[in-house]
Protein backbone atom coordinates (compact mmCIF):
# COMPACT_ATOMS: atom_id res chain seq x y z
CA UNK A 1 0.00 0.00 0.00
CA UNK A 2 1.26 3.41 -0.91
CA UNK A 3 0.61 6.74 0.69
CA UNK A 4 -1.86 8.89 -1.21
CA UNK A 5 -3.00 12.47 -0.90
CA UNK A 6 -6.26 11.30 0.69
CA UNK A 7 -4.46 9.87 3.74
CA UNK A 8 -3.03 13.25 4.62
CA UNK A 9 -6.23 15.13 3.85
CA UNK A 10 -8.34 12.83 6.05
CA UNK A 11 -5.78 13.11 8.86
CA UNK A 12 -5.87 16.88 8.53
CA UNK A 13 -9.69 16.85 8.61
CA UNK A 14 -9.65 14.74 11.78
CA UNK A 15 -7.20 17.09 13.50
CA UNK A 16 -9.24 20.10 12.37
CA UNK A 17 -12.47 18.60 13.73
CA UNK A 18 -10.82 17.85 17.09
CA UNK A 19 -9.52 21.43 17.23
CA UNK A 20 -12.93 22.79 16.25
CA UNK A 21 -14.65 20.82 18.99
CA UNK A 22 -12.12 22.02 21.58
CA UNK A 23 -12.21 25.66 20.48
CA UNK A 24 -15.99 25.79 20.70
CA UNK A 25 -16.52 23.87 23.95
CA UNK A 26 -13.65 24.68 26.29
CA UNK A 27 -13.94 27.25 29.07
CA UNK A 28 -10.26 27.94 29.69
CA UNK A 29 -9.11 30.65 27.25
CA UNK A 30 -5.58 29.19 27.00
CA UNK A 31 -7.04 25.83 25.96
CA UNK A 32 -9.15 27.60 23.32
CA UNK A 33 -5.98 29.20 21.94
CA UNK A 34 -4.25 25.80 21.93
CA UNK A 35 -7.14 24.30 19.96
CA UNK A 36 -6.88 27.13 17.42
CA UNK A 37 -3.20 26.25 17.01
CA UNK A 38 -4.26 22.65 16.42
CA UNK A 39 -6.61 23.76 13.64
CA UNK A 40 -3.88 25.87 11.99
CA UNK A 41 -1.57 22.85 12.09
CA UNK A 42 -4.23 20.71 10.44
CA UNK A 43 -4.54 23.24 7.63
CA UNK A 44 -0.76 23.29 7.27
CA UNK A 45 -0.65 19.51 6.88
CA UNK A 46 -3.17 19.60 4.06
CA UNK A 47 -1.35 22.44 2.30
CA UNK A 48 2.00 20.66 2.46
CA UNK A 49 0.29 17.48 1.24
CA UNK A 50 -1.21 19.33 -1.73
CA UNK A 51 2.21 20.78 -2.47
CA UNK A 52 3.84 17.34 -2.32
CA UNK A 53 1.30 15.41 -4.38
CA UNK A 54 -0.06 17.91 -6.91
CA UNK A 55 2.78 20.36 -7.66
CA UNK A 56 5.90 18.60 -6.29
CA UNK A 57 8.35 20.88 -8.09
CA UNK A 58 6.72 24.24 -7.29
CA UNK A 59 6.55 24.19 -3.44
CA UNK A 60 3.72 26.72 -3.43
CA UNK A 61 1.90 24.93 -0.62
CA UNK A 62 5.00 25.01 1.56
CA UNK A 63 5.34 28.77 1.01
CA UNK A 64 1.73 29.16 2.13
CA UNK A 65 2.40 26.98 5.17
CA UNK A 66 5.28 29.29 6.14
CA UNK A 67 2.96 32.30 5.99
CA UNK A 68 0.38 30.44 8.09
CA UNK A 69 3.10 29.81 10.68
CA UNK A 70 4.02 33.52 10.72
CA UNK A 71 0.41 34.50 11.29
CA UNK A 72 -0.01 31.78 13.94
CA UNK A 73 3.02 33.06 15.84
CA UNK A 74 1.70 36.63 15.74
CA UNK A 75 -1.74 35.42 16.81
CA UNK A 76 -0.38 33.49 19.79
CA UNK A 77 1.63 36.48 20.98
CA UNK A 78 -1.34 38.85 20.83
CA UNK A 79 -3.81 36.25 22.13
CA UNK A 80 -1.75 35.41 25.19
CA UNK A 81 -1.19 39.11 25.90
CA UNK A 82 -4.97 39.60 25.80
CA UNK A 83 -5.48 36.60 28.10
CA UNK A 84 -2.96 37.99 30.60
CA UNK A 85 -4.61 41.44 30.49
CA UNK A 86 -8.05 39.87 31.03
CA UNK A 87 -6.69 37.77 33.88
CA UNK A 88 -5.21 40.84 35.54
CA UNK A 89 -8.51 42.67 35.33
CA UNK A 90 -11.04 39.92 36.03
CA UNK A 91 -8.98 37.29 37.95
CA UNK A 92 -10.40 34.63 35.64
CA UNK A 93 -9.80 33.24 32.15
CA UNK A 94 -13.05 31.28 32.04
CA UNK A 95 -14.42 32.21 28.61
CA UNK A 96 -18.02 31.80 29.76
CA UNK A 97 -17.49 34.42 32.48
CA UNK A 98 -15.67 36.99 30.34
CA UNK A 99 -18.79 38.79 29.21
CA UNK A 100 -17.87 42.48 29.49
CA UNK A 101 -18.59 43.01 25.81
CA UNK A 102 -21.71 40.87 25.71
CA UNK A 103 -24.62 42.68 24.17
CA UNK B 1 7.28 0.83 3.07
CA UNK B 2 9.10 2.56 5.91
CA UNK B 3 7.36 5.76 4.89
CA UNK B 4 3.94 4.12 5.22
CA UNK B 5 4.73 2.78 8.70
CA UNK B 6 6.09 6.18 9.73
CA UNK B 7 2.95 7.87 8.44
CA UNK B 8 0.60 5.60 10.38
CA UNK B 9 2.60 5.83 13.61
CA UNK B 10 2.80 9.62 13.37
CA UNK B 11 -0.86 9.96 12.37
CA UNK B 12 -2.05 7.90 15.33
CA UNK B 13 0.30 9.82 17.64
CA UNK B 14 -0.97 13.17 16.30
CA UNK B 15 -4.63 12.23 16.68
CA UNK B 16 -4.19 10.76 20.18
CA UNK B 17 -2.26 13.78 21.41
CA UNK B 18 -4.83 16.13 19.83
CA UNK B 19 -7.53 14.24 21.71
CA UNK B 20 -5.39 14.64 24.80
CA UNK B 21 -5.44 18.44 24.37
CA UNK B 22 -9.23 18.36 24.35
CA UNK B 23 -9.89 15.63 26.93
CA UNK B 24 -7.13 15.83 29.58
CA UNK B 25 -8.32 17.32 32.87
CA UNK B 26 -5.07 19.04 33.80
CA UNK B 27 -4.34 22.16 31.71
CA UNK B 28 -0.57 21.73 31.98
CA UNK B 29 -0.76 18.13 30.75
CA UNK B 30 -2.97 19.28 27.90
CA UNK B 31 -0.27 21.74 26.86
CA UNK B 32 2.37 18.98 26.94
CA UNK B 33 0.05 16.87 24.79
CA UNK B 34 -0.10 19.79 22.35
CA UNK B 35 3.72 19.80 22.17
CA UNK B 36 3.63 16.09 21.34
CA UNK B 37 1.08 16.79 18.60
CA UNK B 38 3.34 19.51 17.13
CA UNK B 39 6.26 17.05 17.09
CA UNK B 40 4.14 14.44 15.33
CA UNK B 41 3.16 17.05 12.73
CA UNK B 42 6.85 17.84 12.20
CA UNK B 43 7.41 14.15 11.54
CA UNK B 44 4.54 14.15 9.07
CA UNK B 45 6.23 17.04 7.23
CA UNK B 46 9.32 14.84 6.91
CA UNK B 47 7.22 12.04 5.38
CA UNK B 48 6.00 14.67 2.91
CA UNK B 49 9.68 15.50 2.13
CA UNK B 50 9.26 19.03 3.48
CA UNK B 51 12.50 19.08 5.47
CA UNK B 52 12.77 22.84 5.97
CA UNK B 53 9.17 23.08 7.18
CA UNK B 54 9.77 20.26 9.65
CA UNK B 55 12.71 22.18 11.13
CA UNK B 56 10.65 25.39 11.24
CA UNK B 57 7.79 23.49 12.89
CA UNK B 58 10.11 22.27 15.64
CA UNK B 59 11.67 25.70 16.12
CA UNK B 60 8.53 27.82 16.01
CA UNK B 61 5.82 25.58 17.44
CA UNK B 62 7.68 23.19 19.74
CA UNK B 63 10.23 25.82 20.72
CA UNK B 64 8.50 29.17 20.87
CA UNK B 65 4.73 28.83 20.84
CA UNK B 66 4.61 26.02 23.40
CA UNK B 67 6.87 28.02 25.73
CA UNK B 68 4.53 31.01 25.41
CA UNK B 69 1.49 28.82 26.12
CA UNK B 70 3.11 27.16 29.16
CA UNK B 71 4.15 30.61 30.41
CA UNK B 72 0.54 31.77 30.13
CA UNK B 73 -0.64 28.68 32.03
CA UNK B 74 1.88 29.42 34.79
CA UNK B 75 0.84 33.09 34.97
CA UNK B 76 -2.82 32.15 35.35
CA UNK B 77 -1.98 29.52 37.93
CA UNK B 78 -4.61 30.05 40.62
CA UNK B 79 -7.41 29.54 38.17
CA UNK B 80 -9.28 26.44 39.45
CA UNK B 81 -7.59 23.42 37.93
CA UNK B 82 -9.42 21.46 35.31
CA UNK B 83 -10.45 21.66 31.73
CA UNK B 84 -14.25 21.71 31.83
CA UNK B 85 -16.58 22.09 28.88
CA UNK B 86 -19.33 24.66 28.56
CA UNK B 87 -22.99 23.84 27.99
CA UNK B 88 -22.57 23.38 24.24
CA UNK B 89 -20.57 20.12 24.32
CA UNK B 90 -23.16 17.87 22.66
CA UNK B 91 -24.31 20.23 19.85
CA UNK B 92 -20.69 21.14 19.08
CA UNK B 93 -19.76 17.47 19.00
CA UNK B 94 -22.51 16.91 16.43
CA UNK B 95 -21.32 19.89 14.38
CA UNK B 96 -17.69 18.73 14.47
CA UNK B 97 -18.66 15.17 13.53
CA UNK B 98 -20.83 16.42 10.66
CA UNK B 99 -17.97 18.64 9.48
CA UNK B 100 -15.61 15.66 9.59
CA UNK B 101 -18.08 13.48 7.67
CA UNK B 102 -18.52 16.13 4.96
CA UNK B 103 -14.75 16.64 4.68
CA UNK B 104 -14.01 12.91 4.42
CA UNK B 105 -16.77 12.49 1.86
CA UNK B 106 -15.49 15.40 -0.23
CA UNK B 107 -11.82 14.38 0.03
CA UNK B 108 -12.36 10.75 -0.89
CA UNK B 109 -14.88 11.58 -3.62
CA UNK B 110 -12.69 14.06 -5.51
CA UNK B 111 -10.40 12.94 -8.32
CA UNK B 112 -7.23 14.87 -7.43
CA UNK B 113 -4.89 15.65 -10.35
CA UNK B 114 -2.00 13.89 -8.64
CA UNK B 115 1.38 14.37 -10.26
CA UNK B 116 3.82 11.47 -10.54
CA UNK B 117 6.91 13.71 -10.39
CA UNK B 118 9.34 12.89 -7.57
CA UNK B 119 9.46 15.56 -4.84
CA UNK B 120 12.21 18.15 -4.66
CA UNK B 121 14.74 16.74 -2.23
CA UNK B 122 16.49 19.44 -0.21
CA UNK B 123 13.78 22.09 -0.23
CA UNK B 124 15.60 24.88 1.62
CA UNK B 125 17.29 26.53 -1.35
CA UNK B 126 14.22 26.13 -3.55
CA UNK B 127 12.03 27.69 -0.87
CA UNK B 128 14.44 30.60 -0.48
CA UNK B 129 14.34 31.21 -4.23
CA UNK B 130 10.53 31.06 -4.09
CA UNK B 131 10.34 33.52 -1.21
CA UNK B 132 13.03 36.04 -2.13
CA UNK B 133 13.73 35.44 -5.78
CA UNK B 134 12.55 37.09 -8.96
CA UNK B 135 8.79 36.77 -9.43
CA UNK B 136 8.43 35.16 -6.01
CA UNK B 137 6.71 36.07 -2.78
CA UNK B 138 8.89 39.01 -1.72
CA UNK B 139 5.97 41.41 -1.12
CA UNK B 140 4.11 38.95 1.17
CA UNK B 141 7.40 38.37 3.02
CA UNK B 142 7.69 42.12 3.66
CA UNK B 143 4.05 42.29 4.76
CA UNK B 144 4.60 39.33 7.09
CA UNK B 145 7.54 41.18 8.64
CA UNK B 146 5.35 44.24 9.26
CA UNK B 147 2.63 41.98 10.70
CA UNK B 148 5.11 40.38 13.13
CA UNK B 149 6.36 43.81 14.22
CA UNK B 150 2.80 45.02 14.77
CA UNK B 151 1.93 41.84 16.70
CA UNK B 152 4.97 42.18 18.98
CA UNK B 153 4.23 45.86 19.66
CA UNK B 154 0.55 45.08 20.23
CA UNK B 155 1.37 42.25 22.63
CA UNK B 156 3.70 44.52 24.64
CA UNK B 157 1.12 47.32 24.80
CA UNK B 158 -1.73 44.98 25.79
CA UNK B 159 0.18 42.96 28.38
CA UNK B 160 2.19 45.63 30.23
CA UNK B 161 1.25 46.94 33.65
CA UNK B 162 -0.64 50.22 33.54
Amino acid sequence: MNLALEHYLVLSAVLFAIGLYGALTKRNAVIILMCIELMLNAVNISMVAFSRFIVPALLTGQVFAIFVMVVAAAEVAVGLAIILAVYRGLETIDATRINLMKW
Amino acid sequence: MGLVIAFWVLAVLAILSALGVVLLRNVFRASLSLVLCFLAVAGLYITLSADFLAAVQVLVYVGAISVLIILAIMMTRNVPQGNPSNKLAIPVFIVAAAFLAVMVYAVTGTAWPVSTQPPLEPTTAALAIKLFGEGGFILPVEIAAVLLLAAVLGAIVVAREK
